[in-house]
């Protein structure tokens, strides 16, 4: 299995998310913004950081990159496609998947562990879990706040992935804080599974977002 | 010829602005008493084109297609010729 992990300037989790994609077997590569044709691949990360400075809004410059098109080619193809933190918000700032992800409600960075409940099973990446399971991931973040003015349709098409099941710490309207396109191929997730990928960091809870990517 | 073009990107009504709830607990700490406190982005930018219909056409699809997200903002253009 051949992940893309999709590098800009600016991009900082690109090596966790090749280290966590190995623990769960795959095979990484790196590709920078410019590529377009990432075809050779079977599924593609877009890590966190901080593209472009997050000048404008967080990912919007991202989201007018050449590789952009590779990445809706993959989608295409029936490929998955995994967005974490910044890799979110640019899924969210191409509408590849619905809503948008802006700044947390008390104006603040915020980085830390929280309690987390799997929405939804049937993305590549959440097929591991069980349906409400509840799992620890960190998050790290000034634009995670939620929003999306079809919230009743979010529903109805099983398109929440992940929602905080404790606190909700940046405001994120009912919670939500991982949403996946119609097909459930594009996930869009602010916690980063990277960083609870091993015991050694505080959980391995987000391991199975990687394993699920191999197993798919 | 030359017209110079400014975007102002404001929050949709009803949507939560950080910043703006900020600023306002800040002056409130200098005792000054305001309300409905809000903050707009203004982009501005000079551009070659034929008229001002014209440029506030490619301006729009600017808009549509980087400065602004539809999801959660509103915008206004302002084009006036270069002096």
């Amino acid at each position: 299995m051949k992940v893309a992990i999709i590098r800009f300037p600016g991009s900082n989790c690109d090596r966790d998310v090749y280290h966590a994609l190995e623990l769960a077997g795959a095979n990484p590569d790196y590709v920078w913004w410019n590529q377009r044709d990432i075809s050779s691949f079977d599924a593609v990360v877009i890590p966190g950081g901080f593209s472009y400075g997050d000048y404008l809004r967080a990912g919007a410059i991202a989201a007018i990159t050449p590789v952009i098109e590779g990445i809706k080619e993959t989608v295409k193809e029936k490929k998955p496609v995994l967005g974490i933190c910044n890799g979110a918000q640019i899924l969210a700032e191409i509408g590849m998947v619905p809503g948008v992800f802006t700044n947390n409600s008390n104006a603040k960075f915020i980085c830390k562990w929280t309690d987390l409940r799997v929405k939804t099973t049937r993305t590549p990446f959440t097929s591991m879990y069980n349906k409400n399971e509840l799992i620890k991931m960190p998050i790290a973040h000034a634009e995670g706040r939620y929003y999306n003015d079809e919230m009743e349709k979010l529903q109805d098409q099983d398109q929440i992935v992940l929602a905080f099941a404790g606190e909700n710490p940046n405001g994120s309207l009912e919670a939500v804080t991982g949403v996946c396109d119609e097909d459930g191929l594009v996930c869009a997730v602010m916690p980063h599974p990277e960083r609870a990928s091993e015991n050694i960091l505080g959980s391995d809870d987000g391991l199975k977002f990687f394993k699920g990517i191999v197993n798919y | 010829m030359k017209f110079n073009a400014e975007v102002k990107i404001s929050l949709k009504k009803g949507m939560l602005n950080p910043e703006a709830a900020t600023i306002e607990r800040a002056l409130a700490l200098l005792k000054y008493d305001v309300e409905n406190t809000d903050t707009i982005k203004i982009i501005k930018f000079s551009l070659e084109g034929e008229n001002t219909d014209i440029i506030r056409r490619e301006v729009d699809e600017m808009c549509q297609r980087l400065l602004c997200n539809p999801v959660i903002h509103n915008y206004e253009i302002g084009i006036s010729p270069e002096d």
